[in-house]
C-alpha cells in the first residue's frame, strides 16, 4: 500500500497536475475559439526553454524562473493568435485546426533551431525525498508542484468567479453572439483567454522540466492527454479540465500497478491510456463528466 | 412628437447583396412602443438586426438622437444607449442570473450599479429569488426577463427586442407585455418585433406592418387593429 | 552536379514525390471527397509498410518475419490490413465531428506506433526491419534499379489516380461530396451516412497503406522513425492543401510540389555554416510550418481548385 502510495499515486497526482495546467488552456480555447488547439503542447515546451534560458544566463532556479517561462508562452500565443490564427477566424474552424497543426510545428522546429535538439534539465543532482508518518516518502519537487497547483487553481476559480475578465469569459463562452451584442469586446476576451492558456501551459511546462527534464518533444508527447483531460472535464470548464487532468494522470500512473500480483498494463503503454480514454469519451460522453459544451 | 429618437431612412438591408428589406422608413418618439409585424420572411428580424448593426447595410441611413449609427459596429452601441434582446437563445445559461446582469454593465457601466439592479429586480420581482440560479435553469418567461433585464442594466434609451414572446406560454405572454410597459414607464423607447401580432399592436403606440420587405401599413396599434384589410390580410382575419 | 548525377537526384526526387502522390490521393479520399479528418495518416502508412516488410523480407532471427513472399502479395496484403485496421477505427470514430475526429485519429497512430516499439517479436522494435527487397532486384541492379522502381511506384499512382477518380465521378462520389458538403441534409435524403463515411475512410486508408509498402520497398528499411507523426502526416496535409483538396490532379500536383520546395529546402540548409548544418533539418521543418500558413491565409483553393461536377448556381 505505502509502496503504492509512494511509486504510483504520488507521481501520478503530479504528473495530473501537470496534465490539468495544460488542459485548462485547451478547455478554454476550444470554449471560447472553437477550435482544437493542437499547438498548446508546444506552448509548455515554449515556457520550459523560457525558464531554461533564464536559468542559464540569469542563474536563478527554475521558480524565480517562472516569469520568463510565463512571458515566453505569452507572446508566443499572441503572436501566433495574430498572425496565424486570427485571419482565419471568419472561416469554418477546420482551417484553424490545420493552421495550429503548423504553427505546432513552427514553434518546436524554431526550439529545435535555437537550443538545440539535447534533453536538458534545470539543476541536477539529488534531493533527499520527505518523508512522513515514517513511510510516505514524497520528493519535494513533487511537493512543490502539487502545492502550487492547488494555488492555481484557486486563484483561477477566483478570476472565474469574481472578475470582471473572467466573467467575461465565461459568457463568450457560453454564447459569442449574445456576448457580442451585449457590448463585450469579444477580441479583448480572444488575448485574455490565450495569456491565461499559455501563462498556464508555460507553469506545466516547467513543471515537467523540473519533474524529469526538459526536451524538445516535451509538449508534443502531452497533448493528447491533456485533450483527454479536457474533454473529461467537458469542453469550456477549466476547473473541469483540472479535475480531468488529475485524473487521466492518477489512471496512467496506476494502471502498472501490479494490483493483482501482475500489472494490468506494461509501463511502455501507459500513454495509450489517455488516449483510450480520450476515445471513449468522444464516443460515449462527448460533454464530459461536467456538462460542457458540444461543439 | 417630441424629437425622435431613432429615424430610419429609407433603410435596404439584407445578407451579401441581397436587399431583404426595402426602402423603410420609420420614426420613434421618446418612450414610444413601436411594434413591426407581418408574416413570416417580411424581414422583420433583419430590420431589427440592421439596427443593431448585425448585417449587411446597403442603402439608407439610420439616426440615433440624429447621430447616424449606420457605420458603427454593435459593441459601440451599447455605450451610446441602445441595447438589445435578441431572440431565442439570449441569456448565458452556464452564468448566474446575478451575473448575468452584471455582464449587462460592462459596456456601458450605468451610473450606479447597485440602483439599477434594484430597479430591474423591481421591474422583475419574479428574479429576485433566483439571483444566484444558473440562468439556463429558469423557465422560458423567466430567462426572457433576465434577458430583458440584462440589457436595462446599461440604462438605455432605447430598447430593441426580437420577438419577446417566442416560444412562451400563453400565461407569459401578458406577463412580458406588461412588463415592456412598465419598462416605457422608466423612460426607454421599445422596437420589437412580434409574432403575436394582435396582442403586440395593443399596447404598441405605433405598427408597423411588413410585407415581402417592404412597408406595408403605418398606423397606430388600435388603427391597425381596426383595419379590416390590415386584420384579413395580416392578422388571420376575423374577429378576435 | 553532372547531368547523370542530376537525372538520378531526379529520379529519387520523383520516387519519393509519387510515394507522397499516392498518400495524398488517399488523402483527398478521405477530406477532400469526404470532410474526413484523418490525423493519424502516419499510423495507416505504419501499418502497410510493416506488413509489406514483414511478409517480403528474407529470414531474420530477431523477429517474425522472413517469409520471402513476392511484392506484389505484400502490397496486397499491406492495403488490406490497413484497410481492416482502418475499419475498425472508422466503426468506432467516423461519427465524430472534425476536430474530435483528428484527435481520435492521432491518438489511434500514436497507439500503433507505441506497439510498433514495444513489439519487438512483431517488429524488431526500434532496430527495425532491414533487407527488404525491391521489385525485380535480380535482374537489375544499382542505378538501372531505380529507374525501375520509379517507374512502379509511378504505376501504382497511375492506379490509385484511375481508382479514385472513378470513385469521385460515380454516384458513390456524389454521395459522398453531398455529406460531406451537408450530411444532414444527405441524412434526410434516405442516404446511410455513417456508411458511406467508414467506406470512403477505408479505401483512403488502404492506399495509405500502400504508400507505407512503397516506402519501405525503397528504402529497404523501416523503423520506427519514418513513421513520424509529423514528418508523414503533416506534410501530406500541407500537400494536400497546397494542391487543392477535392481534385485528384490538383493532389498529385500538390505532393510534387511541395517535396520539390522541401527537397529544395535540403539545398538552402546545405550551404548553411557548420554550426548550424546539424540544425538543418529543423530549420526545413521550420519553413514548411510557414509555407503552410501561407497557403491557409493565400491560397486556400489549391494550384488546382476543386471543379464542381455540377454547376452551383449562386443565389
Amino acid at each position: 500500500m505505502i509502496e503504492f502510495i509512494n511509486f504510483y499515486l504520488i507521481p501520478g497526482i503530479t504528473l495530473g497536475s501537470i496534465y490539468a495546467l495544460g488542459a485548462v488552456g485547451v478547455s478554454m480555447i476550444f470554449g471560447i475559439l472553437r477550435f482544437a488547439h493542437f499547438a498548446h503542447g508546444d506552448l509548455m515546451t515554449v515556457g520550459a526553454y523560457g525558464a531554461l534560458s533564464a536559468v542559464w544566463v540569469l542563474g536563478v532556479s527554475p521558480w524565480l524562473a517562472m516569469p520568463f517561462a510565463i512571458g515566453f508562452a505569452v507572446i508566443a500565443a499572441l503572436c501566433c493568435d495574430r498572425m496565424f490564427y486570427k485571419p482565419l477566424r471568419d472561416l469554418p474552424t477546420i482551417y484553424t485546426v490545420i493552421a495550429s497543426f503548423g504553427v505546432a510545428l513552427i514553434l518546436r522546429s524554431l526550439i529545435q533551431v535555437l537550443w538545440g535538439t539535447e534533453s536538458q534539465v534545470y539543476s541536477s543532482g539529488f534531493q533527499k525525498p520527505l518523508v512522513y508518518f515514517d513511510t510516505i516518502r514524497i520528493a519535494s519537487r513533487h511537493v512543490q508542484i502539487i502545492s502550487a497547483t492547488i494555488v492555481i487553481t484557486v486563484a483561477l476559480h477566483l478570476f472565474l468567479t469574481y472578475s470582471r475578465a473572467g466573467r467575461c469569459m465565461r459568457a463568450v463562452a457560453d454564447d459569442a453572439s449574445l456576448a457580442r451584442v451585449a457590448g463585450i469586446d469579444t477580441d479583448n476576451i480572444i488575448r485574455w483567454t490565450w495569456v491565461i492558456g499559455a501563462a498556464l501551459a508555460a507553469v506545466a511546462g516547467v513543471f515537467v522540466g523540473l519533474d524529469t527534464d526538459v526536451h524538445t518533444n516535451l509538449g508534443w508527447n502531452m497533448l493528447l492527454p491533456m485533450f483527454a483531460a479536457a474533454l473529461l472535464g467537458g469542453i469550456g470548464k477549466p476547473l473541469g479540465a483540472i479535475t480531468g487532468g488529475l485524473i487521466i494522470g492518477v489512471v496512467e500512473e496506476c494502471v502498472s500497478y501490479p494490483f493483482f500480483g501482475e500489472s494490468l498494463l506494461s509501463p511502455s503503454y501507459k500513454s495509450a491510456v489517455a488516449f483510450v480514454i480520450m476515445i471513449a469519451l468522444l464516443l460515449f460522453r462527448p460533454q464530459g463528466l461536467f456538462r460542457g459544451r458540444l461543439l | 412628437m417630441n424629437d425622435p429618437v431613432l429615424e430610419i431612412d429609407g433603410l435596404c438591408a439584407g445578407y451579401g447583396a441581397q436587399a431583404i428589406i426595402e426602402n423603410i422608413s420609420l420614426q420613434l418618439g421618446r418612450q414610444e412602443i413601436a411594434v413591426i409585424v407581418g408574416p413570416n420572411g417580411a424581414g422583420k428580424s433583419t430590420l431589427l438586426k440592421q439596427v443593431f448593426g448585425l448585417n449587411q447595410h446597403l442603402a439608407g441611413d439610420i439616426r440615433f438622437n440624429g447621430v447616424s449609427i449606420v457605420r458603427l459596429k454593435t459593441s459601440d452601441l451599447v455605450p451610446l444607449g441602445i441595447s438589445a434582446v435578441p431572440q431565442s437563445s439570449n441569456v448565458f445559461p452556464t452564468l448566474t442570473v446575478s451575473e448575468n446582469l452584471e455582464i449587462g454593465t460592462y459596456a456601458s457601466p450605468p451610473a450606479d450599479k447597485k440602483a439599477a439592479r434594484e430597479r430591474v429586480l423591481d421591474l422583475f420581482p419574479d428574479l429576485r429569488g433566483k439571483v444566484r440560479q444558473a440562468a439556463g435553469e429558469l423557465s422560458g418567461g423567466q430567462r426572457q426577463m433576465v434577458a430583458i433585464g440584462r440589457a436595462l442594466m446599461s440604462e438605455p434609451q432605447l430598447l430593441l427586442l426580437d420577438e419577446p414572446t417566442a416560444g412562451l406560454s400563453p400565461v407569459y405572454l401578458e406577463v412580458i407585455f406588461d412588463l415592456i410597459l412598465q419598462v416605457r414607464k422608466t423612460g426607454v423607447t421599445v422596437l420589437m418585433v412580434e409574432q403575436n401580432a394582435r396582442q403586440a399592436l395593443r399596447i404598441a403606440d405605433t405598427g408597423y406592418v411588413l410585407a415581402n420587405g417592404r412597408h406595408a401599413h403605418t398606423g397606430s396599434g388600435a388603427q391597425l387593429l381596426a383595419d379590416n384589410e390590415v386584420r384579413r390580410a395580416f392578422l388571420g382575419g376575423g374577429n378576435d | 552536379m553532372s547531368a547523370e548525377g542530376l537525372a538520378f537526384y531526379l529520379i529519387g526526387f520523383l520516387t519519393m514525390g509519387g510515394i507522397y502522390a499516392v498518400l495524398c490521393l488517399a488523402l483527398n479520399m478521405q477530406w477532400g471527397f469526404g470532410g474526413l479528418f484523418n490525423a493519424g495518416i502516419a499510423g495507416f502508412y505504419a501499418v502497410g509498410a510493416y506488413t509489406a516488410a514483414i511478409l517480403t523480407s528474407a529470414g531474420a532471427a530477431s523477429h517474425v518475419g522472413g517469409f520471402d513472399l513476392p511484392i506484389v502479395i505484400g502490397l496486397i496484403c499491406a492495403g488490406l490490413l490497413a484497410g481492416i485496421t482502418a475499419w475498425g477505427i472508422a466503426r468506432v470514430c467516423v461519427r465524430l465531428k472534425a476536430d474530435y475526429l483528428a484527435m481520435a485519429s492521432i491518438g489511434f497512430a500514436e497507439i500503433i506506433r507505441l506497439v510498433v516499439i514495444n513489439e519487438q517479436w512483431l517488429t524488431n522494435g526500434s532496430l527495425g526491419i532491414s533487407r527488404i527487397p525491391r521489385p525485380l532486384e535480380m535482374v537489375f541492379s544499382g542505378r538501372q534499379a531505380e529507374i525501375v522502381y520509379v517507374v512502379f511506384v509511378w504505376l501504382l499512382v497511375l492506379l490509385t489516380y484511375v481508382v479514385s477518380q472513378r470513385l469521385s465521378r460515380s454516384p458513390w462520389g456524389l454521395v459522398m461530396r453531398a455529406i460531406r458538403d451537408n450530411d444532414v441534409a444527405a441524412d434526410s435524403i434516405g442516404k446511410n451516412v455513417q456508411r458511406f463515411r467508414v467506406e470512403a475512410f477505408v479505401v483512403g486508408s488502404v492506399f495509405m497503406g500502400v504508400a507505407g509498402a512503397l516506402s519501405a520497398h525503397y528504402f529497404k528499411f523501416f523503423s520506427p522513425d519514418a513513421t513520424e507523426p509529423l514528418l508523414v502526416t503533416f506534410l501530406c496535409w500541407v500537400m494536400l492543401i497546397a494542391g487543392g483538396s477535392g481534385n485528384n490532379r490538383g493532389a498529385i500536383a500538390g505532393a510534387l510540389v511541395v517535396w520539390a520546395i522541401w527537397s529544395m529546402t535540403e539545398i538552402i540548409t546545405s550551404h548553411l555554416p557548420i554550426e548550424w548544418a546539424s540544425r538543418s533539418a529543423y530549420l526545413r521543418m521550420l519553413l514548411i510550418g510557414l509555407f503552410l500558413q501561407v497557403v491557409l491565409q493565400r491560397y486556400r483553393q489549391g494550384l488546382l481548385p476543386e471543379r464542381r461536377t455540377t454547376p452551383v448556381q449562386a443565389r
